[in-house]
């Protein structure tokens, strides 16, 4: 391989996995008032790759680069991201703004080709809209290979050639390609450490850029309108039987047998 | 009060204020856009490394903490992972292996740690607070080479005052420390010292001339191999997987040049440090509090149902869940305060004394409440609850009695009388 390995993670700052959401007041979203957030479990794997990938193949990567696009809370999880071995970190800023998935892959293409990125690593879906589509947004904008849903990535950094396992229907499929090209992470593929303290005071001193949407040359007004969110209907009570015999009977009573 | 207390801090330079964070935040122009942060925000690093912990905790040390109890012994598969998480070098600066992070960082590990396991807290806590404070504090630079990078990274430390005839009354101590030229000779023993067992440095205080009382107690760093023994382990009502020994020193030798701060000074060096340790035992009773309090309201809530109600919809029950909720508040707000007005290089003995004293006796309510709340299963020992209750006794005792604590805080209000 010519060139070393230059990863790109970009990472989402989510509400909590163990948080139970809840519809906020005026039917628009999610309530986020003092709900804790944490870095989408499926970037923090993202995370995770990166950083095994840059131990396992000494000298091989050259950078990995954390990006978040969000406001500035979402410096947190770049520097968490920070202490779990990243090297450098962009916070694009778009205020409270929520932005669409062609929107963030629009500003993720512009940034991975600024940066010369030649692999990026994201989570397949956000736990928050589980849309599943950046990564692949991303792909089509770069017009570069990729794979979704890993659960083992397997890179030969002398010929660039990666080789990913994912789940499909039934079953795996092992495919492979070469760099440049996109990963998106399943929840099989790791499982991330923890910042160590003594990390967590380095990641102070590395880089972290904010810069703009504009800068970026993206326009980050969304094409999709929210009408309403609206909780989902309440299970109705279940009844109690006695016995097998008047099981039957209420199944039957109901139509399902 | 309140009032003046804000125009003497705001009227400071900026720099002057040792909230690193809250002045970051605070101070956005100018001095008159000045707000107070509350007490329990954390710094960026702060809230990370509490996460840290708080994973460490669930993930490393709860599956092993009931199991550490029935065995009276800490596994050292939990001891490793407290140093790899870099928990026991949390404000050895970075040139000695630590994080260099903050005090309050110290507490919160403890207090995350105590959520799960109190016995893996006071090792942590010992560690922290009172040796690798002493050695960081009062070590000369030969000593802080030698031993800070080995207690941030390796091994565990005891500090060791008390004596059988000597608990409250610490500075009537009677282990002896005789020069003998080029080195010194220590002979006596110590009682009820926390991690002996694992420990592999020993600050011990030894008096050099009993002649002269207190002003001849002196603090040494000894490594195990020079000879510290262990005479016997306590076997106790709670935490019992921490180790409380018995130590015997038989003509134990100690290079000179091991000695903490000036010869003499080493009542001085033990009060300051146990001031602040304090604080970190506090800590260690609140997390203690929470832990008891999480499990028994999920119980109360999301388990159990009586009478065809989740058991937490009494109001009888609800009231008392809410008042350990403000129990619990009330110590945290003190703990933390004090923490920081210890960062801030203001006094804090008394603040010490009493969030210890306070935070002990929250501990003890609630986690004795929280193993009624769950009833039958509480007192069993398939539920953590009968083991909170026995942990938080012990906040009561070391370092410094409930009635230690007292006088120190009516000791400070008579000298403002008088
Ligand atoms: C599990 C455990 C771990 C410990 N770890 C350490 C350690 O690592 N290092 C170390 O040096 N020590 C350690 N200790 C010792 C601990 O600090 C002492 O036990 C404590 O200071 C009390 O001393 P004592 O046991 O001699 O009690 P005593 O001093 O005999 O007190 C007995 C009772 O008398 C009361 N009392 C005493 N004097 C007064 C007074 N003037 N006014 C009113 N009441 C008074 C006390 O409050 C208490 O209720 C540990 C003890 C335990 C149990």
């Amino acid at each position: 391989m010519s060139s070393k390995l230059r990863i790109m993670v970009p990472v989402k700052r989510a509400i909590d996995f163990a948080v139970k959401p809840r519809v906020n007041s005026a039917k628009t979203g999610v309530e986020t008032a003092g709900v804790k957030f944490s870095i989408n479990p499926f970037d923090d794997i993202a995370v995770e790759e990166a950083v095994k990938i840059k131990e396992a193949k000494k000298g091989a990567v050259e950078s990995i680069h954390v990006v978040s696009a969000g406001s500035s809370k979402a410096q947190e999880v770049l520097r968490q991201s920070l202490a779990k071995g990243c090297d450098t970190s962009t916070l694009i800023d778009v205020g409270d703004a929520s932005v669409e998935p062609l929107t963030v892959a629009k500003m993720l293409a512009k940034l991975a080709e600024e940066d010369k990125s030649n692999l990026i690593i994201l989570g397949k879906q956000a736990i928050d809209d589980d849309s599943n589509h950046t990564g692949q947004m991303l792909a089509g904008l770069l017009n570069w290979p990729q794979v979704t849903a890993a659960s083992k990535v397997d890179i030969n950094e002398s010929t660039g050639e990666v080789t990913v396992e994912h789940e499909v229907d039934g079953g795996f499929e092992t495919v492979s390609a070469s760099l440049p090209m996109i990963i998106t992470t399943d929840l099989r593929l790791n499982t991330p450490r923890y910042a160590t303290l003594p990390n967590i005071m380095k990641a102070k001193k590395k880089p972290l850029k904010t810069v703009k949407p504009a800068d970026l040359g993206v326009d980050i007004a969304g094409r999709l309108e929210t009408v309403s969110v609206s909780e989902p209907p309440p299970r109705p009570a279940g009844i109690k039987v006695n016995s097998v015999d008047e099981l039957i009977a209420k199944l039957k009573e109901r139509g399902a047998l | 009060m309140q009032a003046v207390r804000f125009i003497k801090q705001a009227a400071r330079p900026a720099a002057k204020v040792l909230r690193p964070v809250a002045v970051s935040r605070a101070f956005s122009s100018s001095a008159a856009t000045f707000t107070r942060s509350p007490v329990l925000e954390f710094s960026e690093e702060e809230e990370l490394f509490k996460e840290t912990v708080a994973k460490f905790a669930q993930e490393v040390v709860l599956p092993k903490s009931r199991a550490m109890d029935e065995a009276e012994q800490m596994d050292p598969e939990v001891v490793q992972g407290l140093f790899d998480t870099g928990l026991m070098g949390i404000e050895t600066p970075e040139e000695y292996g630590g994080a260099g992070a903050s005090f309050t960082s110290a507490i919160i590990a403890v207090e995350e740690l105590a959520k799960v396991d109190a016995s893996t807290a006071v090792l942590n806590d010992v560690h922290s607070t009172l040796v690798n404070t002493l050695v960081r504090t009062y070590g000369s630079d030969a000593i802080k080479e030698k031993y800070l990078p080995k207690l941030a990274t390796k091994c565990v430390g005891s500090f060791c005052l008390s004596e059988s005839s000597s608990g409250s009354d610490a500075f009537a101590l009677k282990t002896r420390a005789e020069d003998k030229g080029d080195h010194w000779l220590i002979n006596g023993s110590k009682m009820w010292i926390t991690n002996a067992g694992e420990a592999e440095v020993f600050l011990i205080f030894a008096n050099v001339d009993p002649s002269k009382g207190y002003k001849g107690i002196t603090c040494f760093i000894a490594d195990k191999d020079m000879g510290v023994q262990i005479a016997k382990k306590e076997k106790k009502l709670g935490i019992r997987a921490s180790s409380t020994c018995v130590l015997s020193f038989d003509d134990l030798q100690i290079p000179k040049e091991n000695v903490l701060g000036e010869v003499g000074t080493g009542y001085k060096i033990a009060i300051n440090c146990l001031n602040e340790g304090r604080i970190g035992i506090a800590s260690q009773m609140i997390g203690i509090a929470q832990g008891a309090f999480d499990r028994a309201t999920d119980y109360a809530f999301k388990d159990r149902k009586q009478f065809g109600k989740y058991i937490g919809e009494f109001q009888g029950m609800q009231f008392q869940i809410a008042q350990a909720a403000i129990q619990i508040e009330a110590a945290r707000l003190m703990v933390y305060n004090t923490a920081r007005m210890k960062e801030a290089g203001q006094p804090f003995v008394t603040q010490a004394a009493m969030c210890k004293y306070y935070a002990s006796e929250v501990a003890n309510q609630v986690a004795g409440k929280a193993v009624e709340w769950m009833g039958g299963v509480g007192f069993t020992r398939e539920e953590p609850l009968e083991k909170f209750m026995r942990d938080a006794k012990i906040g009561q005792i070391y370092e410094g009695t409930s009635n230690i604590q007292l006088q120190t805080i009516a000791k400070d209000i008579m000298k403002s009388k008088s």
